[in-house]
């Protein structure tokens, strides 16, 4: 009888330990990629990062083009993806309530959510770079808007139904046509919600590669054009970070540092957010 | 004011425009449906050359040679596969133990903002993940798992098999331990919703009975979120099949069927990443594209069976 008692303790004792060995180990990942990104990419980080491009190896130079790019075709994808993926979202919180094409939407919605994101620059290459004869910054910014729209679909239908159905009654209630009340009481209320998808979303692209590769390509000059193949962060810290030039490969860790602070920055602040709307 | 209340009309000002922003409503949530629905059509009208050409041994030929233009992708298609497998085996144990740490061990005062750390793990862009599998990971791996594991393998056991290759840190291995600390934190983040659901009367019950921790999250917790825990696996599984970026950098590019765990291979998505932009012939380009279509396959199923599990509402 002791035996067993003692056998069960040690057993679970093994266990706890296995766990904080799990989480210390999860710990351990986090702290180390953030600790080789700081001690390879602030050393790397001066003010010629912002203001001079790409360069030639061996010659000095900066990622100005390369963040000028990302912002222009983050800013531009978010624009379309906040305007579809809000209406969308409130479609299939509002109007379409369990009808099987509300179903369906929202089962696509989910498959977009997962889908990977380099199948989607493989559409927008043959949707856009194909017909168009060529890379640009526009189908850089179609490939992030399809991979941004669907976070902000969910995050909206979820934070539309959240609502309480009395705020939807009050505002027919004082003859309001239902598109008022959506946008005037529903938006509204749930305008912290809909922000924390927005920044969701935006965290999500804004360290997207893949359907970059082949959709918006790289520049390496510094150019405002996006009809033309335009320079990004996430390609140029690709290929500078595989290639053979010390000076190179320090410009792409000081990109990986710029991009995860931006990222982690993003999701600290939906969190700080999300915090302060539980409170209220 | 009289006046004014003659003057109002029965119909509210604005109403004419509550069909036009229901069907603008509807035309964005169309939008989406007609994304995906263009994405399979223009993969498979992509993807139908090589299809077509190579017919059903596109599938199982390892041949994967752009200069002879004959094309196979049962080498990428094993590997994703692989990779896929080892990290979800790597991972699941240590995310499941950090959830039940979090929900069970954990000191109250520290279990926010460890909770924070592993999901913001899940925040970091994967092209952070593949520098640093390269250029700090891989290096380590080589030298402590690598080359003891080679060392110490007996000749001619399955063992060394197993490990033979190029001791340079990458390979199939370590794009499976870098996937695995990717969707480490999903799983996690997942399971530890879950354990948060079951009824606190059914632990405590256990408690009172005497069982140990161990035995109340093994006989009460576990069976109680089974089936969504399966769910989540799957979840996790789907994330890291169509994974990019980090796998690219480490897995060592290389066509046709890995020999061992230590062996540079290819994903579909690293093929596709490496090769497209620089596809030599329009065979080439079509084969990359059919590849991505069998890995929308892929990921779809596997994205319909964690469906099916964690049901509608939780996914």
């Amino acid at each position: 009888m002791f035996g067993r008692q003692s056998r069960r303790k040690a057993a679970s004792a093994l266990f706890t330990g296995f766990c904080v060995f799990a989480a210390g180990l999860s710990l351990l990942a986090l702290f180390g990629i953030l600790w080789s990104l700081i001690t390879n990419g602030l050393g790397g980080i001066d003010l010629a990062v912002f203001t001079k491009s790409t360069p030639a190896p061996g010659s000095p130079g900066g990622l100005a083009n390369a963040i000028m790019g990302s912002l222009m075709m983050c800013a531009l994808a978010m624009v379309f993806a906040v305007v579809v993926g809000i209406l969308a979202g409130t479609w299939l919180a509002e109007y379409a309530g369990d009808t099987a094409y509300g179903r369906t939407v929202r089962f696509v919605n989910d498959v977009l959510l997962s889908a990977p994101s380099i199948l989607v620059g493989l559409f927008v290459y043959e949707l856009v770079v194909k017909p168009a004869g060529g890379f640009s910054g526009y189908a850089g910014a179609i490939a992030l808007a399809l991979l941004a729209a669907p976070v902000i679909v969910r995050t909206t239908e979820d934070s539309l139904r959240l609502q309480n159905k009395a705020l939807r009654e009050s505002g027919v209630a004082l003859g309001a046509p239902m598109w008022t009340t959506i946008r005037a009481i529903l938006w509204k209320a749930a305008a912290g919600g809909l922000l924390t998808g927005a920044l969701l979303a935006f965290a999500r692209i804004s360290g997207e590669t893949a359907p970059l590769l082949f959709t918006a390509l790289n520049n390496q000059f510094f150019s405002l054009d996006m009809s033309k193949p335009t320079a990004n962060l996430p390609v140029v810290i690709f290929n500078y970070a595989l290639s053979a030039y010390d000076d190179w490969r320090r410009l792409a860790w000081a990109g990986a540092l710029l991009i995860a602070a931006a990222v982690l920055s993003v999701n600290i602040l939906v969190r700080a957010l999300s915090r302060e709307q539980k409170r209220r | 004011m009289t006046a004014a209340t003659a003057e109002r009309s029965r119909t509210p000002r604005g109403a004419g425009f509550d069909p036009a922003f229901r069907a603008l409503c509807f035309a964005s949530a169309t939008l989406l449906l007609s994304a995906l629905a263009g994405l399979l059509v223009s993969l498979l009208i992509g993807g139908w050359p090589a299809f077509s050409t190579f017919g059903f041994g596109f599938f199982t030929s390892t041949r994967w040679n752009p200069v002879t233009d004959i094309y196979g992708a049962a080498g990428p298609i094993v590997g994703t596969l692989v990779t896929s497998t080892l990290a979800l085996i790597i991972s699941l144990p240590i995310a499941f133990g950090a959830a039940v740490f979090l929900t069970e061990f954990c000191p109250s005062v520290l279990r926010r903002p460890i909770g924070i750390a592993i999901e913001l793990l899940a925040g970091i862009p994967s092209i952070v993940y593949g520098m640093w599998g390269l250029f700090v990971f891989a290096p380590l791996f080589a030298k402590y798992v690598q080359l003891p594991a080679m060392m110490a393998a007996p000749v001619g056991s399955i063992w060394e098999k197993l490990t033979t290759g190029v001791p340079n840190g990458s390979g199939l291995l370590t794009a499976s331990v870098i996937l695995a600390i990717m969707i480490l934190p999903y799983m996690a983040a997942t399971f530890r919703e879950l354990f948060l659901g079951v009824p606190a009367k059914l632990r405590e019950s256990a408690f009172g009975v005497g069982a140990t921790p161990l035995e109340v999250v093994w006989s009460m917790t576990l069976p109680y979120v089974r089936r969504s825990a399966v769910g989540a696996v799957m979840l996790g599984l789907g994330r890291a099949l169509g994974e990019t970026m980090a796998v690219t950098f480490v897995i060592g590019n290389a066509h046709g069927l890995p020999g061992s765990l230590f062996d540079s291979g290819s994903t579909i998505a690293s093929t596709i990443a490496n090769e497209f932009a620089e596809a030599s012939t329009p065979m080439h380009g079509s084969a990359l594209i059919a590849l991505g279509f069998i890995l929308f396959l892929i990921t779809f199923a596997v994205l319909a069976l964690a469906r099916s599990f964690l049901g509608k509402a939780t996914v």
